[in-house]
């Protein structure tokens, strides 16, 4: 099984509330490692804010066994675009070539973020919006359900 | 849900493919991991071959079982799993194909010497006329892609027969993708009887004895039974021989049902199609033999073959289903889509409950209207029949209409009672005052 954004999320929550100090966890090649206190610089992962500090206000960079994939960034302005299929996703149009879009990109609704393979079948997923993109949630050959949070996009004005 | 049932009790992992309109379902909370491939219109989710089979690659599953709606008569899917190494937990896509077709799986009949209704393919409406007259009037018009009660017109004197052949053909290409039609001598007062069978794809078939469903309402079951009651031996022995026959000639794969139609007047029998996947009703043989058929699925599935001899089946009492549907009998059986606000199910010695159905359950409007299924098992009908309706007695279900009552009414009525009746049972019934 592979992690995705949110269940990161989740897990962070549920160590925060916890009585525990440190947490380190492995899945399918994907390590995360969470500490209470300040981060110490630990490869790829970083830990909660210190409590009582609101986990909404800390940012925290996902690890993942290839590249980082995600970046959570709570902001409550953007827009969520869900898939509009289930498949495996790609972030660039080839291995190795730079992806679509990245936090950060202007984006406009047919500009092209990322390819849905099912079955062997291509299909572009576009914005569907346009403003800068401020969380990609998606993770490169990683499979994303109907509905499921692909990015999250920061309207202008 | 059934499935996830086994599958738990046999250390199985599962994945439920969900749509959008059923993630908050009991079956996707009991599920190991559910998966959504897609918004609730089955055309772009539960229909979608290729998502389905993305996800169960995607999950790493190693198997898929249809279950015995949308796609579980797909050859398509049982295709595109054999294509990608995929388990298909079902018979191959060939035989889905050769039973699929109404008109081969008649031809596969009358070769295995199954007996057919009277009838005939037709092209042309001359040809029609022609095979009309010999089969005689009444008759039906059926669609060879059809099934399940569907896409039939009954025609009462060759005068109507070119209109409805044109009918006929026009909706079964809209419904089915396949124009084609043909035609049967329509029987009178038919019971419609059907055969469970098991079949280890290398010939070896065995059969878990007869299911009677001839209470319907327009052709869709809402009580089933087993044993038939009121069948000689020889013509119980005949429908099981057929049955076993009929499948082995396929070397049929997993399990299966063949359904004939008892023609009550002529004391003879007739095959009506085989359907290729698992059924609503089979608790009721579960319930007779002890047997779970979804196990045995699974353990033909994973090439352990049949793991139960003809003589290792026995029939123990009587069992009866009730189907529980979220429709609204005042209004033409309407189905009543919404949210269940409580419910109570039976909990009854002898009673089984089939449901997926809670409290706070929605019922999408784009689906089946099955809540639930009630069987229960006695040691005679008699017994059977009371302790069913004491449990529907027991049944609250508030929030959505139901077919609760009428089942009740159903179960009540003397010609049920009694047994052995024609599928115009529900008909006659509809037809007294309340």
């Amino acid at each position: 099984m592979t992690l995705t954004a949110a269940d990161v999320a989740e897990i962070m929550r549920l160590v925060e509330q916890s009585g525990f100090d440190e947490l380190n966890l492995e899945i399918d090649g994907t390590k995360i490692s969470l500490r209470r206190g300040a981060p110490t610089g630990a490869t790829g992962a970083a830990g909660p804010a210190p409590s009582p500090a609101p986990l909404a206000a800390s940012s925290a960079a996902v690890a993942s066994a290839t590249a980082p994939a995600a970046q959570v960034v709570a902001d409550p302005t953007a827009v969520d675009i869900p898939s509009p299929l289930l498949g495996t996703f790609y972030r660039s149009p080839k291995p190795g070539a730079p992806p679509f879009v990245q936090v950060g990109s202007q984006v406009e609704a047919d500009t092209i973020i990322g390819i849905i393979e099912v079955m062997k079948l291509m299909n572009t997923v576009r914005a569907g919006v346009r403003g800068t993109v401020a969380e990609f949630l998606a993770a490169d050959s990683a499979l994303v359900e109907y509905g499921e949070v692909l990015m999250r996009v920061r309207k202008p004005g | 849900m059934r499935i996830i049932r086994t599958c738990r009790e046999l250390g199985i992992e599962t994945v439920l493919a969900a749509s959008q309109a059923d993630l908050d379902s009991v079956p996707a909370r009991l599920a190991d991991r559910t998966v959504c491939i897609g918004p609730a219109r089955p055309a772009e989710s539960y229909l979608k071959v290729e998502a389905v089979v993305h996800a169960a690659r995607a999950t790493h599953s190693d198997a898929i079982h249809p279950g015995y709606g949308f796609l579980s008569e797909r050859a398509a899917l049982a295709r595109l799993c054999e294509s990608c190494a995929l388990v298909f937990i079902g018979p191959t896509a060939a035989q889905i194909e050769a039973v699929g077709d109404k008109l081969r799986a008649r031809e596969e009949a009358e070769a295995a010497q199954v007996p057919v209704v009277p009838g005939c393919a037709v092209t042309l409406v001359d040809d029609a006329l022609t095979a009309a007259r010999a089969i005689g009037v009444p008759l039906l018009v059926k669609a060879v892609g059809g099934g399940g009660g569907r896409g039939m017109k009954r025609v009462d004197t060759l005068a109507q027969l070119p209109a409805a052949l044109e009918l006929a053909a026009a909706e079964a290409g809209a419904a089915f993708g396949d124009a084609r039609v043909y035609l049967e001598r329509y029987v009178a007062s038919g019971r419609h009887i059907e055969v469970q069978v098991l079949g280890d794809g290398a010939g070896r078939v065995i059969h878990l004895g007869e299911r009677d469903c001839s209470t319907q309402r327009r052709y869709q079951k809402l009580v089933e039974e087993t044993p038939a009651p009121g069948l000689s031996q020889r013509m119980r022995a005949a429908l099981h021989a057929a049955a076993v026959r009929f499948a082995q000639r396929l070397s049929y794969r997993g399990a299966g049902t063949v359904e004939f139609l008892v023609d009550k007047e002529r004391d003879s029998f007739y095959f009506l199609e085989m359907n290729a996947r698992i059924q609503v009703e089979h608790p009721v043989t579960e319930a007779v033999t002890g047997v779970d058929l979804i196990a045995e699925q699974i353990a033909i599935a994973s090439g352990a073959g049949l793991r139960l001899a003809q003589s290792d089946i026995r029939i123990t009492g009587c069992a009866v289903e009730c189907r529980i549907n979220a429709e609204d009998p005042a209004n033409d059986f309407r189905p009543s889509p919404g949210q269940v606000v409580a419910v109570t199910w039976p909990v009854q010695e002898g009673i089984r409950v089939d449901t997926h159905i809670a409290a706070g359950s929605r019922i999408p409007p784009y689906y089946d209207s099955l809540m639930a299924k009630i069987i229960a098992h006695a040691p005679d009908r008699d017994r059977a029949v009371a302790s069913l309706r004491e449990a529907l007695a027991a049944t609250r279900l508030t929030g959505v209409h139901s077919n609760l009552a009428f089942q009740q009414r159903v179960l009540a009525a003397p010609e049920f009672q009694a047994g052995g009746f024609d599928t115009g049972f529900v008909a006659r019934l509809l037809e007294q005052p309340l």
